[in-house]
């Protein structure tokens, strides 16, 4: 991994085979830990309560798999029984062969019912445990606060909630198949040592040797697993990349270095996979080698006790029979080790996404008014993202209803937040938000949700038809609704001219639209909402003019009796409001109308005369000037 | 769906801008065909395959020595106990028996060895695989156009990339070499017991023609199921990625509950088939495993009889049962066999259904590098229109203009009207449908296309940026840059100064598609990107509608002495950005319905006028004046 990461510095390395300044992949840092202990209690008594629901199903299975250890267990000593009762010489008996092996058909049924059984539920009980644990987290992101969602990349989201939960499930399906390897493993023993103790001893002695071996073989074999699957993730993380990236790609003509750095990575995780098989491959012909050295045993030893009348010669081929058994269970167990040390780190990321705390809860006492008034005030509000770095400093304002205000100021000076705020996406550090007169943290998130809409920046539609999308909001809007909403921003031409009208599929958040004609969707999505209080953030950044203008007029109508929250930085937009609030660094320096505001010759009315289309960024003009810049770069 | 099969059969490249409508990659259901493939390319490796092969027989050969040894070994001290030997043919015995044993021990470090071999060759060429085909998918969704990757989902495209090389990769030896390991243990078998004595080496194999019509209705049922399972398992995660990427609109709508009933929906579906997949599976191994011992009770009662008869000898029998203990591991493993054959088929197909896909815009055969004299873009009489299936409505056409190197061309229009589409035109992102466009009198269709991006240099509307440090996005079109000319273009773009009060500078990181920065930021930082390549022609595809316009016009200022030379394309919607422009076009539903300077534009009076006045006039204009027809 660390070669990778070419140092990014302006001098190139002499003489360097790559770009000195070309990576693929995400270059965060691996901080996950890839591989856990091979036993976490923590973890798996977390898991265990995951478990609960399926306890008696869990039960059942143990109780087959135990059942079917002990066919497989009794199967030889069937055997034995026909040699030494049926066949030895003066004991013969056809009569008695037909008895037992009516016996070895009755264990056979059994041994295939439960066999069934066991294989059935465990399959059944870890495919829900994989929905489960999934849902359970994806729930979870759903109320986390959008602070943790901030600072966490999707994909990292997506690979726990896929890639983990596999791990997890492999090892349950696994662990139940282990406890019956273990069941078989102590059951040949205890049936080796009951048939004849001194032979039974002296076949075993095989396995201490093989634990030394395994001791031995154990840290490298670890660091292989480890290395092999660090070079997975980062293979898979570029292959993402170029996914992602691809229009990015074919522009900057990267296709052939991407090529080339994806090629080392792949080489890497080649190398990395066929250490790894080595190493375990290396196990194969020691185990083989034990089981035939405890079968020569066996041969000598047994049969030397049986040439001396010491043992019956069943009892021989019997030992033969479970000493080709013994080390099946042993070699399964080897498998597992890697397997469980990858469901102990998957399970600790996946508790670690579940534990995330949930900060912005509905109190259990939290209101759903039924009707309100579309006030919005804020009282002393100061609030921020980083401890310490208040976006909002003390800010406090009232909106009545029915009034629009824009939302004016540079960027970094606290817009956004405040309509962050007033959806109660994050709460406040001191002060007050109140939304049609009730504090936001006085009611339910849902009533909220239903009584603010927002636009925002960028549009973002999901695959699915046009009408879905539109209707998101209000899931029970009828089509007359959807098609008012888009007639309303402008919209319904458009879609009339596509092939499926509303029923037109969207791919990947409409990348086959435009993206103002992706704004104007997300548009007519708030207004199906029918909320009292409507938040536009830069809602028509994306748009032209035109389309700008036929919004505010359908805005003129739709906010009639509705309160409207506007963040904007044209001067179209911002002129046909009612009152603009005007923030620098988080506090409100000027408010009132655009006539009001040209008088008082504040900001507004300096930045208003210097006929700026825009508001946006502007306090940068005064540090940021072109000069500099020049400057420092020579 | 059937355009894709049907071709696909007839042997003719599929082109992937006619990939169907439905948006899913269809698979032929010719799986033997997919099969076949993988394992020619397996033997592609013939080296390692035929070590793997030969190591995969010699093990076989070895494990069918094992009940012959203890055979052998029952037979040895049965013979002795049966006629109460004296003591030097007990030492005989003895002697014999430690033989045997010898043997034994041999022949299970031997077929161990053999199996290394055969296992770590087999994982080996399943990785090779895995590897050449990771780089094949790589390298066609590379070149694949945006119009299909409009169309396929990133989802979908992940899952194939990941768990589906996966499934082709164990093929290699969880099927390929398995199948004659089993081969040769039951062919080698069949052919040692029956010549001990044919009726009980009948009842023996009595199991194998069952369980190999067991095995192959399976094998059709469960590539089904699997077929249906992976569908689900795609779109899940394509519920999951929108979600997690839409996550402010669901919580501004406070659309938790619709987003879980989409995501159960989806999961019901999936745990479904998956149960109906494990029943299947489960029902198919544990029957076959069920009819194997079967034949084991039929070996021990017939033989057992056999052996009172005097036929055979009791070591014999033990021979017999030894040999049906070596094979309880195979049956069990056909069931995980016919598994992988039905993951490998299915998972396969769909990598192939990739693969196999010609990219639409694709260099001509003896296409040449574009050769720029002056570096003049000109559209002749361009025709435009998006493939039927895409739904996209929006066409070109009869467009004419020319980009020159030190002019600025403006394109301005409603959206949808054709202003992106032009733009991608020009790398030959899309081919035109009528019409052609030249670089220096050089058809665009005939030159390479690296050569043509290399001279185009596109700045889109929302920016993607790189997981890595700002140095390393800056220079991603040129990583041979030198820190000067990174640090010269940033200052054009008006980024120095912000990245420089960063505390790790332009070694900073930037997140997951640029979240740590703000829209008019990654605006910037695109724009700086694509002054770096230095490109003939420069567009820019509204990439700076997040910007204000003061840094707009410091950065045009600081673009001029940096592309002096160049022909700029500026698409916007903000005129302050395209005003300047020495030619503007107006766009309106793909014609170009006025041309000229701003001031002729303004005098005109037409559209522009009336988008200009709408802007720029600081006069207050309300109420609202009703706007001219837009159609």
């Amino acid at each position: 991994m660390a070669d990778t990461q070419a140092q990014p510095s302006g001098t190139p390395n002499p003489g360097p085979a790559k770009p000195p300044l070309a990576v693929v992949g995400s270059q965060i840092s691996q901080d996950e830990k890839l591989f856990g202990q091979v036993f976490d209690k923590w973890v798996v008594r977390r898991f265990l309560t995951y478990l609960t629901p399926y306890r008696g199903e869990l039960y059942m299975a143990v109780g087959a798999v135990l059942v079917f250890t002990m066919t497989q267990l009794s199967i030889p000593l069937i055997i034995r029984a026909v040699i030494d009762d049926a066949l030895v010489a003066g004991r013969m008996s056809g009569g008695l062969i037909d008895i037992l092996a009516m016996v070895f058909a009755a264990v056979v049924v059994v041994n295939y019912a439960a066999n069934h059984i066991q294989e059935t539920i465990v399959g059944k009980v870890a495919e829900h445990l994989l929905f489960d644990l999934r849902r359970a987290m994806y729930a979870h992101l759903q109320v986390v606060s959008l602070s943790f969602m901030d600072k966490t990349e999707a994909g990292r989201l997506m690979s726990r909630l896929q890639g983990d939960v596999y791990a997890l499930q492999e090892f349950l399906e696994s662990s139940i198949f282990a406890i019956g390897d273990l069941v078989l493993l102590l059951g040949i023993i205890v049936v080796l040592l009951s048939l004849d103790f001194q032979l039974g001893v002296m076949t075993l002695s095989v396995v201490p040797i093989l634990f030394v071996v395994r001791i031995v073989w154990l840290p490298y074999a670890r660091r292989a697993f480890l290395w092999a699957r660090e070079t997975s993730s980062s293979t898979n993380g570029a292959l993402a990349e170029g996914i992602h990236g691809v229009r990015a790609v074919q522009e900057m003509g990267r296709e052939a270095v991407n090529y080339e750095l994806f090629d080392d990575k792949a080489t890497e995780n080649l190398n990395a996979h066929l250490a790894a098989s080595r190493l375990s491959n290396m196990m194969v012909p020691i185990v083989d080698t034990l089981t035939g050295g405890a079968m020569a045993i066996v041969i000598i030893v047994g049969g030397g006790l049986v040439l001396d009348e010491a043992l019956d010669i069943g009892i021989m081929v019997a030992f033969v029979f479970y000493v080709q058994r013994f080390f099946d269970p042993i070699r399964s167990l080897t498998i597992q080790y890697s397997m469980m040390q990858r469901a102990m780190a998957a399970g600790q990321r996946i508790f670690e996404v579940l534990d995330v705390v949930v900060e912005i809860k509905d109190k259990p006492d939290a209101i759903d008014p039924a009707e309100i008034d579309g006030s919005i005030e804020f009282r002393n509000v100061t609030f921020g993202y980083l401890p310490g770095q208040p976006i909002l400093k003390d800010v406090s304002f009232r909106v009545e209803p029915g009034e629009t205000v824009a939302l004016v100021g540079p960027t970094g000076s606290g817009k956004t937040s405040i309509t962050a705020l007033l959806h109660r996406f994050y709460d406040t550090w001191e002060g007050q938000v109140m939304v049609g007169g009730h504090d936001v943290r006085d009611i339910t998130q849902a009533s909220l949700g239903r009584d603010v809409a927002m636009v925002l920046q960028e549009p973002y539609l999901f695959s699915g038809p046009i009408a879905d999308n539109i209707r998101y909001a209000k899931a029970d809007a009828t089509r007359a609704d959807i098609i008012a909403a888009a007639k309303a921003v402008g919209a319904h031409d458009f879609i009339m001219r596509l092939r499926d009208g509303y029923d037109t599929w969207l791919d990947q958040g409409g990348a086959n639209l435009s993206l103002g004609q992706r704004q104007l969707l997300s548009f007519a999505r708030a207004l199906v909402a029918d909320a009292r209080i409507l938040v536009l953030d830069e809602a028509t950044a994306n748009v032209d003019s035109h389309t700008e203008l036929e919004i505010q007029r359908a805005l003129a109508r739709l906010l009639k009796g509705r309160t409207a929250v506007v963040i904007a930085h044209r001067l179209a937009t911002i002129r046909g409001a009612d009152r603009i609030m005007v923030l620098q660094e988080g506090r409100i320096i000027e408010t009132g109308s655009h006539d009001q505001l040209i008088d008082s010759g504040g900001l507004y009315s300096r930045l208003y005369r210097m006929n700026y289309a825009s508001f946006d960024d502007i306090p940068q003009d005064d540090t940021d000037r072109p000069g500099g810049d020049r400057g420092e770069t020579t | 769906m059937t355009t894709a099969t049907a071709s696909s059969t007839s042997g003719q490249p599929r082109l992937d801008s006619n990939i169907d409508p439905n948006y899913r990659i269809e698979v032929s259901n010719l799986d033997t065909r997919v099969l076949w493939r993988i394992t020619a390319i397996a033997f592609g490796h013939r080296w390692r395959m035929s070590l793997g092969i030969g190591a995969t027989i010699l093990a076989a050969i070895f494990q069918l020595f094992v009940p012959q040894y203890v055979g052998q070994a029952v037979d040895q001290v049965q013979g002795l106990l049966a006629v109460a030997a004296d003591g030097d043919a007990r030492e005989a015995a003895r002697d014999a028996l430690l033989l045997t044993a010898a043997l034994l021990m041999g022949v299970s470090v031997m077929r161990g060895l053999f199996t290394m071999v055969q296992n770590y060759q087999g994982e080996a060429v399943g990785q090779l695989i895995g590897y050449h085909l990771r780089l094949d998918y790589y390298r066609k969704l590379q070149t694949l156009s945006f119009s299909w990757h409009d169309r396929i989902h990133s989802g979908d495209l992940m899952t194939r990339g990941i768990l589906d090389i996966e499934g082709v990769r164990l093929w290699v030896n969880t099927g390929i070499l398995r199948m004659f390991l089993l081969i040769v243990l039951i062919g080698g078998g069949a052919y040692i017991l029956m010549g001990i004595d044919t009726t009980l080496g009948l009842v023996a194999l009595s199991f194998v023609p069952i369980v190999g019509i067991r095995a192959s209705i399976a094998r059709l049922k469960l590539r089904a199921s699997w077929m249906r399972l992976q569908d689900r398992l795609s779109e899940l995660s394509k519920v999951m990625e929108e979600n997690l990427g839409g996550i402010r609109v669901v919580r501004a709508f406070a659309a938790q509950a619709f987003e879980m009933a989409r995501f159960d929906g989806v999961s019901k579906q999936a745990v479904a088939i998956a149960h109906e997949r494990i029943l299947l599976f489960v029902r198919s191994t544990t029957q076959m495993t069920f009819i194997y011992f079967l034949a084991t009770v039929l070996v021990l009662w017939v033989g057992g009889h056999k052996v009172i008869t005097g036929d055979i000898t009791l070591g014999q029998l033990a021979e017999f049962l030894a040999f049906m203990a070596i094979l309880q591991m195979p049956v069990r493993q056909i069931g995980w066999m016919i598994n992988s054959i039905a993951r490998a088929s299915s998972c396969g197909g769909r990598l192939f259904a990739v693969l196999d896909l010609e990219p639409s815009i694709a260099d001509r055969p003896g296409a040449k590098p574009l050769a720029i004299a002056h570096g003049v873009l000109r559209f002749e009489n361009v025709d435009f229109q998006y493939p039927a299936w895409t739904q996209d409505q929006r066409t070109l056409s009869g467009i004419d203009l020319e980009a020159r190197p030190g002019k600025t061309i403006g394109i301005v229009g409603p959206p949808g009207s054709g202003k992106s589409t032009v733009a991608h035109l020009m790398g030959r992102y899309y081919d035109v449908t009528g019409g052609r466009i030249t670089i220096d009198g050089q058809d665009i269709r005939e030159v390479t296309l690296e050569s043509l991006r290399a001279a185009v240099g596109i700045v889109q509307q929302q920016p993607f940026l790189f997981t890595a440090s700002i140095n390393h996005n800056l220079a991603y079109g040129d990583p041979w840059a030198g820190r000067s000319s990174i640090q010269r273009s940033a200052a054009a773009a008006q980024l120095h100064n912000y990245i420089k009060q960063l505390p790790a500078g332009y070694d900073t990181l930037v997140g997951e598609r640029g979240v740590s920065l703000s829209g008019g930021q990654r605006q910037r930082l695109s724009i700086a990107r694509s002054i770096m390549l230095d490109s003939a022609i420069l567009i820019l595809d509204d990439s700076t509608a997040a910007v204000d316009a003061a840094t707009e016009q410091r950065i045009r200022a600081a673009l001029k002495d940096l592309v002096a030379e160049r022909a700029v394309i500026i698409i916007a919607h903000r005129l302050s950005s395209l005003m300047h422009a020495d030619e503007i076009i107006f766009l309106d539903e793909g014609r170009i319905i006025e041309r000229g300077s701003h001031d002729e534009l303004i005098a005109l009076g037409g559209r522009y006028r009336e988008l200009y006045d709408l802007q720029s006039s600081p006069v207050d204009t309300r109420p609202l004046r009703e706007p001219a027809a837009e159609e």
